[in-house]
């Protein structure tokens, strides 16, 4: 079986912190979905044990954080920390929201596949998406 | 005869008199260069507007004078002659004693009144050492989690002399409480202070998404501030009815004002059924509202708001209290709008703005500093704004006459387009049988979500252009310096805790939260117990915890 043409790219679009700015997270879910792949988001307020949670069950390719607030330096290093700890070695980590660029490379290091920063289009997101999860076995 | 053939008014006719004789040679020769011109909520707007797009609008009726029903020029017959709006700057940031600071040099600085932002923990009821307050204290304002942290936060602020607006509102019966006994303590007389408090839950439901209780508990805690105030504490503003998160989370201005007016008009309703005197709580309701980029939008928004509410007022609730359907409003420039990219550009962004929110006659205004799309204002960013508001009411000399715009073809006539679209929401959220089931339905929520899908759209396919991020762009290093909120800020935070749980009495604290849940329980009204628990220095997250004892919390349905 081609897993690349079959299987769809599968996303958990996740809100953790106390923030609730979501517009952010549903248009990028919308537009992924336009995209054809599968969405799911998580809703707000998600612990990053939740999101790992999720992850894992929906057995996703990627994880796209929103976070606004300020919060990603404690929330970002942990979700990665857990889905490596469940055996998501694959699982990519996608970060989007205010995060000042002194931020960026210190979070690459942890884990974090790619931060998009505010006016990123969605485009370049589904791009990344496509060139960058791996096919499955 | 029944008359067949449509009349033409003679404005009409003079219209296609130019189309034909001036218009269309020249557009033969020299195309426009969009087929279709449209604004910011991606609403089309025509070439040119003349005395044949306002003959639906009688002058007396309609527009009228300012000072006059229905206000559309506005609530002041001098306008900004007799008083400049207040400038009034959103301010907060980490610990209590930083923003303090930041108060009182910004009060140095001529702003004449304050505003305060709390931290994501403060506005979601959890105090500063909880589990889930982990990497929020101080971060996106100013962390307060009882009553120890309120008198750090005034302290040296006469609250008798200085208007206090505080952005709460899930937990916002608490923090009003707070204020009230800080302001007790200096000895500041209830019935004389004023100030203002966000408390606009209905739209936590529809857009910003902070909240605590479910919706029908949470909406009788309003009214409780409301019964509470209007017996107590005369002059304040117990709500404040926020179309600026509606507009943020995707909104177009139509539905900005068609949202807000309706939450406005549901606290109403929830007032009268509560038992409470309109023309006595309904003076008191204010409203805050976004100024986006498109300026005349803006300005039509703000005119019509004022006429929606005063028609609906009279036609609802029947009144004719002047002061009851007079609508007042705080205006913010649009965090939305501004870009990481070239920040400076903010400014001028900004500058237009608030010029919308003058023109359209607000009694008050915060501009956004230039380094918002990255982080909270420095001290600097912060004097740049406060500076462009002096700068439009004492060098422009647009606050010289009352409503500039007033009477121009193109302004009047988006402002009957807009208090019709406003209207025909109105229709479909009443056939649902108000705001809090239209909510319950998830409507507004799918509206704005969608809104905010169509406009990523257009600025993706260049329709909407954002200088600096989708044209114009440029390769730079972010140079300008930002605020950093150091993580040492949940230690101060969590210290003060510490020693207010070990100086307090902690038999009083459990009285005064069993009280609370029994006036919650039984339906009474909440303030009471609130103050006293406060007083006792209960924590906001444990008060907040006992009315989640009774009430349960909000789960989000997936809309």
């Amino acid at each position: 079986m081609d897993s690349m043409t079959d299987r769809k790219i599968r996303v958990l679009v996740a809100k953790p912190g106390l923030d609730g700015h979501d517009r952010g997270a549903k248009v990028i879910a919308r537009a992924l979905r336009d995209a054809g792949m599968e969405v799911i988001y998580t809703g707000l307020r998600q612990t990053p044990e939740m999101i790992a949670a999720a992850a894992l069950q929906e057995d996703v390719d990627a994880v796209g954080v929103s976070i606004l607030s300020g919060a990603h330096n404690t929330l970002c290093p942990r979700i990665v920390e857990l889905l490596r700890g469940q055996g998501m070695d694959d699982c990519l980590v996608l970060l989007g929201g205010i995060v000042p660029k002194e931020d960026v490379s210190k979070l690459k290091a942890e884990g974090v596949a790619e931060i998009f920063l505010p006016g990123t289009s969605t485009e370049d997101i589904v791009k990344f998406l496509r060139e960058n999860v791996k096919p499955r076995e | 005869m029944p008359e067949t053939k449509e009349t033409v008014s003679p404005a009409e006719a003079e219209v296609e008199r130019w189309e034909r004789e001036t218009l269309a040679p020249t557009i033969k020769k020299n195309p426009e260069t969009k087929k279709r011109f449209e604004s910011v909520s991606l609403e089309e707007v025509n070439r040119l507007y003349t005395p044949a797009n306002i003959s639906d609008q009688d002058f007396a009726k309609d527009i009228s004078f300012p000072g006059e029903f229905p206000y559309t020029r506005g609530i002041h017959p001098t306008g900004y002659r007799g008083k400049l709006w207040t400038m009034r700057q959103f301010a907060g940031f980490s610990t209590p004693e930083e923003t303090n600071a930041r108060f009182k040099y910004l009060l140095e600085q001529g702003q004449n009144g304050l505003s305060v932002a709390y931290d994501l923990p403060t506005l979601m009821g959890y105090d500063a050492d909880s589990p889930l307050s982990e990497g929020e204290v101080g971060k996106c304002g100013v962390a307060v989690s009882s009553l120890s942290d309120m008198e750090v936060l005034f302290d040296g602020i006469p609250l008798d002399q200085v208007t206090v607006s505080q952005t709460i509102n899930a937990p916002a019966s608490v923090l009003l409480a707070m204020y009230l006994v800080v302001a007790e303590k200096q000895g500041a007389d209830w019935q004389k202070i004023s100030g203002t408090l966000q408390n606009d839950i209905l739209k936590e439901y529809i857009a910003q998404k902070e909240w605590i209780y479910p919706i029908r508990p949470a909406m009788k805690l309003v009214i409780d501030t409301f019964e509470f105030c209007n017996q107590h504490v005369p002059r304040y503003n117990p709500v404040s009815v926020s179309g600026y998160h509606i507009r943020e989370a995707g909104a177009t201005a139509v539905q900005e004002l068609a949202f807000t007016l309706r939450d406005g008009l549901e606290y109403v309703d929830w007032g009268v059924r509560a038992g409470l005197d309109p023309d006595r709580f309904v003076p008191r309701i204010s409203f805050f509202f976004n100024a986006h980029n498109d300026f005349f939008e803006e300005v039509a928004k703000y005119r019509a708001a004022r006429r929606i509410w005063a028609r609906e007022m009279r036609k609802r609730f029947g009144s004719t209290n002047e002061r009851t359907l007079k609508l007042r409003f705080h205006t913010q420039t649009a965090g939305v709008s501004l870009t990481v990219q070239q920040p400076l550009n903010n400014i001028v962004r900004v500058a237009i703005q608030a010029l919308a929110g003058v023109l359209g006659g607000t009694q008050s205004l915060h501009t956004d500093a230039y380094d918002e799309a990255l982080a909270l204002p420095t001290d600097r960013a912060a004097l740049i704004a406060l500076r462009t508001q002096q700068i439009i009411a004492e060098e422009t000399g647009v606050a010289n006459t009352v409503d500039p715009l007033g009477g121009s073809y193109f302004v009047e006539s988006l402002t009957k387009k807009l208090e019709d679209g406003a209207l025909d929401y109105f229709r479909k959220i009443d056939s649902m049988g108000g705001m809090v089931e239209a909510i319950e339905k998830g409507f507004p929520q799918r509206e704005i979500q969608d809104s905010a899908y169509q406009y990523q759209k257009a600025v993706e396919r260049g329709d909407q252009v954002i200088v600096g991020v989708n044209k114009y762009e440029m390769d730079e290093e972010s140079q300008i310096p930002t605020l950093v909120i150091d993580e040492s800020v949940r230690d101060h935070q969590v210290k003060r805790l510490d020693q207010t749980r070990a100086r307090r009495d902690a038999g009083s604290v459990g009285n005064a939260l069993e009280k609370l849940k029994q006036a919650a329980r039984n339906a009474e009204n909440t303030m009471p117990a609130t103050i006293e628990a406060v007083r006792a220095y209960a924590t906001l997250g444990e008060i907040c915890s006992a009315l989640r004892d009774v009430y349960g919390v909000y789960e989000e349905p997936s809309f």
